[in-house]
């Protein structure tokens, strides 16, 4: 580490998937780089305190007490809240907000962010992806096609470590890979029925996943040991963190000051120069202030946080914060919609089983808007899932108790094979979180108002979600396939992009097509919010992308003395 | 995350059985009288039932792997108010069962006694309709969680493997041999 000072070359805010790579990519170029942290520390394999436990370790085998459902009135609607990854999602009583419309908001308040605990489920966006608002006349076009972010896919995918196969569809542009995480013999099955059906036009594959199924020596990194405990922490590094992959890159250039407890409370505006001069943090152990400035910033703070940092900047010049002159900061809020989608039992491989706890199931790519495919409404879905023999947790409503219930149990029940959709959300202007003044967070700060909503188009595609899952499945070979069209919120995808969208207009959009801010070109976001449409991929690698490509750009413009 | 969202959701939606703190979504505060709520006795009935659930055989049963004083916690930390109160209540009728039908404690019984005791309220059970659960339906789903989540359950009854350290989608199964703990 350097020694601690106040000025620093770039200034990065949030140390998650995309602030990792900003810190990583800047100070690889020779930048001192100031990594801001608003949580604790949390260092590799040893700060991963559960990672070896066991379920029996657990006083409350993993299930969450009363008493935590009540600190966390947002994380237990969902399996987010549980004993193995407790104190890993940010404190509500202490980090509140405002629900105009039901928000599931799920954050990481500590080092490395949601990258410890993400899906790590990795895809490309397609040609298409950046074409469809132009062509659908939905918000704003992309500033950039695939064609720009092709190549900075190829450097991320590289050095991240996603395993997946080439599978050669259009849908869904094949990447640099370790080899796949296979399918098993279900799955296998599955896939090979669905092949000739359709007309050829759905396909099962393997997940493409951020878990290495290879060593990567040079990065001190061990292969996947297939134990499905991720989101503890991986002690073998087998999947891409921060901790685990960037910062450690980051850290070895001698370039870069990380300061955790550091809430960047605003971007410190020079209204003369048009630029940004730095941050001002809240030390959020001992309430001081601070100002760090730097010749460039780069917002990684998590979508809606990066966004609430630009609300809370330069209000003396725009009431609404840097960035609002386009009067589209704060809106455009999109996820994925999910908890749509279908199940079944299959049989005939009773004598089958498997070995080991793979990090990822299946993919079916989108296939509803795609080819020759129309329907009433834009865009699609996905489908993740997977293949599994029924254990002890199932009913055996024949058997009673005894020792007959317990030998049964003691074997694997049916196969049976289940997936859910995961569907684009269209931007939607109206969809918008915006900061309420009236509420106070643990340190005074405003906090964020969420506005959102699943609209028509959503609602329409979750019918197709569910029935297309059925019929996929049974033309899979499955037997007493059932569908579902649950409840959906927005949040639960825990995707949250576009509230400072990317565009080509500053009247319209709030970046540009190097996610430079347009009232402040030293300022780049390169997390969700940049997002101006949001595919139905999981978005997570198109943020290392977008970050790379936007690291090497700021690099070459201060350089030439552009910013 | 998106995995374990579905996996969770696949569970749910197939019906496979849901425990202890995932029955309902708690509004209701919970008495949080933690290990209090069930004394040394109540441990050792909790014990007796969850053996005639599972009992040991050529493998560990209940007993074996504690339960008694694993559910005792999940009950007092997991269960909200209502949930307590069908299992407290539950407990207590099976108690004046015992003494109705065999003129005994519920300890005192052969575990004959108390397998036809229990097997005919894991039927009432199952025939049992209405918003909240039968007081067995919760006493069973919590002796099989404790159970196959214990590391008795989990190595001695099931099978697992902590560190797997590769994959075999397609690994030849025999009836009877084992399923994975996880």
């Amino acid at each position: 580490m350097t020694v601690a000072q106040n000025h620093y070359d770039a200034i990065v805010v949030g140390s998650g998937i995309s602030g990792g790579w900003a810190a990583k990519e800047l100070t690889e170029k020779g930048l001192k780089v100031l990594l801001l942290e608003r949580g604790r520390d949390i260092e590799h394999i040893k700060g991963y305190t559960n990672a070896f436990k066991e379920a029996w370790d657990y006083p409350h085998r993993d299930k969450a007490t009363e008493k935590m459902k009540d600190m966390h009135p947002v994380l237990k609607r969902e399996y987010t809240l549980n004993e193995s990854t407790y104190g890993m999602w940010a404190r509500e009583d202490e980090s509140p907000y405002v629900e105009i419309k039901r928000f599931d908001w799920f954050r990481g308040y500590h080092m490395g962010g949601r990258s410890l605990l993400w899906g790590r489920q990795s895809y490309r966006l397609n040609e298409a992806d950046f074409e469809a608002n132009l062509k659908e006349g939905i918000a704003v076009d992309w500033p950039i096609r695939y064609k720009d972010l092709a190549p900075w896919y190829d450097y991320v995918e590289r050095f991240a470590g996603i395993s997946g196969n080439r599978d050669g569809l259009d849908v869904l542009p094949d990447g640099q890979y370790l080899p796949a995480f296979p399918l098993n013999v279900v799955e296998q099955s599955v896939s090979e029925r669905l092949k000739k059906a359709f007309g050829g036009s759905r396909h099962l594959i393997c997940g493409r996943t951020a878990n290495i199924s290879q060593p990567k020596p040079e990065q001190n990194r061990v292969n996947c040991q297939y134990r499905n405990k991720c989101w503890l922490g991986c002690p073998f590094g087998a999947y891409f963190s921060t901790q685990s992959s960037t910062l450690p890159v980051a850290m070895k250039t001698g370039n870069l000051t990380v300061r955790p407890f550091s809430i960047v409370t605003q971007v410190l505006y020079d209204k003369d120069k048009k630029r940004a001069r730095g941050v001002e943090v809240l030390d959020s152990e001992t309430m001081q202030t601070y100002e760090f400035t730097s010749k460039i910033v780069f917002l990684n703070a998590s979508a809606f946080n990066s966004t609430w940092v630009l609300m809370n900047s330069a209000t003396d010049i725009w009431e609404g914060g840097l960035g609002s002159s386009s009067g589209e900061l704060g809106h455009n809020v999109m996820d994925h919609h999910l908890n749509a989608g279908a199940f079944g039992e299959i049989e005939g491989f009773d004598d089958k089983y498997y070995f080991g706890r793979r990090p990822t199931g299946f993919y079916i790519p989108r296939f509803r808007n795609w080819g020759g495919d129309k329907r009433d409404y834009l865009r699609g879905f996905g489908y993740q899932g997977a293949a599994s023999r029924q254990g002890w947790q199932r009913h055996v409503g024949e058997l009673g108790i005894g020792a007959d219930l317990k030998n049964a149990l003691a074997e694997p029940g049916t196969w049976t094979i289940g997936m859910s959709g995961f569907g684009e959300i269209l931007p939607d202007h109206s969809n918008k979180i915006s900061l309420d003044r009236t509420v106070k967070d643990k340190w005074g700060l405003p906090v964020l108002a969420m506005d959102a909503e699943l609209k028509a188009n959503e609602i329409k595609m979750r019918k197709d979600m569910m029935q297309d899952g059925i019929d996929i499945l049974e033309a899979g070979g499955a037997k007493n396939v059932g569908g579902f069209n649950g409840e959906c919120h927005p949040g639960k995808g825990i995707h949250e992009m576009g509230t400072a969208r990317m565009g080509r207009d500053p009247k319209t959009s709030v970046l540009n097509g190097f996610n430079q801010v347009w009232d402040a070109p030293n300022v780049f976001i390169t997390d969700g919010a940049a997002m101006t449409s949001a595919s139905c991929v999981n978005p997570s690698l198109t943020y290392m992308a977008l970050t790379a490509r936007a690291a090497a750009y700021a690099v070459d413009a201060l350089k030439k003395g552009d910013l | 995350m998106d995995r374990r969202d579905l996996l969770k959701m696949i569970a749910a939606a197939t019906g496979m059985a849901m425990v202890g703190g995932d029955l309902w979504a708690a509004d209701l505060k919970s008495a949080d009288a933690g290990k209090a709520l069930f004394t040394a006795p109540d441990i050792a009935f909790l014990d007796e039932i969850a053996e005639t659930i599972l009992p040991k055989t050529d493998t560990p049963g209940a007993k074996d792997a504690g339960c008694g004083a694993v559910m005792a916690v999940m009950v007092a930390d997991c269960y909200d108010l209502p949930q307590q109160t069908i299992f407290f209540e539950g407990l207590k009728t099976i108690k004046a069962l015992a003494k109705k039908q065999f003129g005994k404690d519920f300890m005192q019984l052969t575990a004959a006694q108390k397998h036809e005791l229990l097997s005919k309220l894991d039927q009432e059970a199952k025939q049992a309709s209405g918003p909240a659960p039968h007081y067995f339906i919760l006493l069973k789903q919590l002796t099989l969680m404790v159970f196959f989540t214990s590391k008795v359950g989990a190595t001695e009854v099931l099978r697992y493997v902590a560190i797997p350290g590769r994959y075999d989608g397609n690994l030849p199964y025999k009836k009877g041999d084992r399923a994975w703990a996880t």
